[in-house]
């Protein structure tokens, strides 16, 4: 089998504080959609960072990142800042942050072009119109002069991923794309990102918290807890056989819409305490918000199990009866 | 009804005139009920919740309180009102003053409505922080040494510790993550059965107010476009814009599927004549473009505002 487009191994990412991401790995195909699932603490946000290289200075990061076979860690700042935007782009979660606001969006989008692919302005003004009309931008000739200001926010969204999308990266990293947008705007916006991904054959890294956006979007999903890989599955089997404690709870935690679930049948389901209540625990990172705890969950952190089919599971507790009903 | 509100309207005047950011709201919660109030942003539901409370001024129409009329009292006739009447923010670290200690932050209340003597308060403090799930060690704290779960916990204490008929809750678990949002979902179904509450529950999240409400109201654009008891609004919506808000919901059930509404939202600043939600609806005719349509009733507690709306 072919080298997949991005293969992250063993990735740790330290501070002086601690260290947010711990032993993490997945892999990601051509074309294909990749959803990282986690809280806020799970670390999901810094690998997305660490896969651009834009963790903040006085994070080291340990282990492999390789993108076509080779390891980005490995790679100077000036062949890494050669990907980046080029091959590898990313789109934040909050688009006013992500533009400049004393600049039009036309000569925002026309900056990639002129850096990476050496054009003219002329010729960036014509291709920033072309890429306004690709992410679906009304009037793309009058709005290439606007600010960002002038825009709403599922506007100031389409120009960020407009010029994410500039030069047909192969790879896209979307973190949070949607959280900052009201729903029906959500909803145009992943459309979108598919789209893009199916017409430009881009691979796309869906980093969300959002388990409904995981089911209807994703090709494969990577659930993250305190910075580890928690479960992977597809998103059929991990929303419908969940097998992991933590995306046991997350999923009976949730009022999912189409379950209609109202107070006057009973409560939610709840997970315990806090994300943060197991740090500096040598164990499992779940154990204090677990109901399985057994004596081992306490001395290392759980070894991930295969359960067949690509599915893995960082609890051998839970695992154990999945694995014998798979066999 | 506890609260009622009939022909409210609040406006606010921007550099291109005057923006009608409620327009024409009439509601009800009534004693012990929970109602919810979802819409996305710029709908007017929070500066509604403002306007009831008047924290904002009311251009037209009443907001009645236990039958007294909240807009026509005096200052100090407002004020047994005000104590009746609470709210919870989204935001609970914007809305606790981080060089407060937590049992200064609840005690504050009771000082403000003059209510027991030191001792008295102090009882009243200790007593609702355990009835939100802090311990009393939280009580010499300060805000910016607790999660964002705990900091709501500290938020709604703050808000019944005057034992309040009313709590109007605006995204109080919007800023959370989904483990913590289900423990406060369920705090503020407890305390409202132990206290015997009515919430006004403001979100724009479809799940979180089917849980928590006994009847539902859709708002766009300054408008409730639908109101319905129980499970009728999800099993039968009638308006085209709550469909579309209910099929945006991400769904596993919807693989890949393209979204229901294109468009964005239009800007307060600008409401499209006729029915405002013509510009982006499905079904839009002649008459939606001229005729702004009557809120009317088409099944029992089931009103919708659309012409082409059957039973």
């Amino acid at each position: 089998m072919a080298s997949p487009l991005l293969d992250v191994r063993g990735l740790s990412v330290r501070f002086p504080t601690g260290s947010p991401v711990i032993d993490f790995g997945f892999h990601i195909e051509q074309g294909e959609t990749v959803a990282v699932v986690g809280e806020s603490g799970s670390g999901k946000s810094l690998t997305a960072l660490a896969i651009m290289g834009l963790l903040p200075r006085r994070a080291a990061a340990t282990g492999t990142i390789a993108f076509r076979g080779v390891d980005l860690l490995a790679l100077p700042e000036k062949e890494r800042r050669a990907i980046r935007g080029r091959q590898v782009a990313m789109v934040f979660q909050e688009p006013m942050t992500s533009l400049n606001p004393v600049m039009t969006v036309g000569r925002q989008i026309g900056e990639v072009l002129r850096r990476h692919e050496g054009l003219s302005s002329a010729a960036a003004r014509a291709r920033a119109i072309e890429l306004l009309d690709l992410v679906r931008v009304a009037d793309p000739h009058l709005r290439v002069d606007d600010y960002p200001h002038r825009l709403s926010g599922g506007m100031r969204q389409r120009v960020v991923i407009a010029i994410a999308v500039a030069c047909r990266p192969s790879l896209l990293v979307a973190d949070e794309p949607t959280t900052a947008l009201d729903v029906t705007i959500q909803a145009q916006i992943l459309d979108l990102l598919d789209r893009l991904r199916r017409d430009l054959a881009m691979a796309l890294i869906l980093i969300t918290h959002d388990l409904g956006i995981v089911g209807q979007w994703a090709d494969r999903v990577v659930v993250m807890y305190a910075g580890r890989k928690a479960e992977e599955a597809s998103p059929h089997e991990l929303l419908a056989h969940p097998v992991h404690p933590y995306t046991r709870g997350l999923l009976a935690a949730s009022p999912r819409l189409s379950a209609g679930a109202n107070y006057r049948q009973g409560p939610l389901e709840e997970i315990p305490g806090t994300i943060a209540s197991a740090a500096g625990e040598p164990g499992c990172p779940f154990v204090p918000r677990c109901d399985l705890v057994q004596p081992s969950c306490r001395v290392a952190p759980p070894p991930l199990v295969e359960l067949g089919g690509g599915r893995l599971v960082a609890c051998p507790i839970a695992a154990v009866p999945e694995a014998v009903h798979a066999s | 009804m506890l609260l009622e509100t009939h022909d409210l309207h609040v406006r606010f005047s921007t550099q291109n005139g005057a923006l009608h950011a409620v327009d024409g709201v009439s509601l009800g919660v009534g004693r012990g009920e929970s109602v919810g109030l979802v819409g996305e942003s710029g709908c007017g539901k929070s500066t509604l919740a403002k306007a009831v409370l008047r924290l904002l001024p009311v251009a037209a129409g009443r907001v009645l309180f236990d039958g007294q009329d909240v807009g026509t009292l005096s200052a100090r006739d407002l004020q047994p009102l005000r104590r009746r009447m609470q709210i919870v923010f989204q935001d609970p670290f914007g809305s606790l003053n981080p060089r407060h200690t937590v049992e200064s932050i609840l005690t504050a209340p009771l000082v403000v409505h003059g209510l027991g003597d030191r001792q008295e308060r102090r009882r009243r403090v200790e007593e609702i922080v355990g009835q939100v799930g802090l311990s009393s060690s939280a009580l010499s704290r300060y805000p910016h040494e607790f999660s964002g779960g705990q900091r709501q916990r500290i938020g709604i204490a703050r808000a019944l510790i005057l034992k309040p008929d009313l709590v109007i809750c605006d995204e109080p678990v919007s800023a959370l993550d989904l483990s913590i949002q289900a423990q406060i979902l369920n705090l503020l179904v407890g305390m409202k059965r132990a206290l015997g509450l009515s919430y006004l529950f403001i979100s724009h999240d479809l799940s979180v107010v089917r849980f928590i409400s006994d009847r539902v109201l859709v708002m766009y654009l300054g408008r409730i476009v639908e109101s319905a008891a129980g499970d009728d609004l999800w099993q039968a919506p009638l308006h085209p814009y709550t469909r579309a808000l209910m099929q945006a919901v991400p769904d596993p059930a919807r693989r890949r599927q393209a979204p229901a509404l294109s468009g964005d939202l239009p800007s307060p600043e600008n409401v499209p004549p006729g029915c405002r939600f013509h510009p982006r609806c499905p079904l839009a005719t002649e008459i939606c473009r001229r005729q702004d349509p009557a809120f009317r009733e088409l099944r029992p507690q089931h009103a919708v505002a659309c012409h082409h709306a059957e039973a």
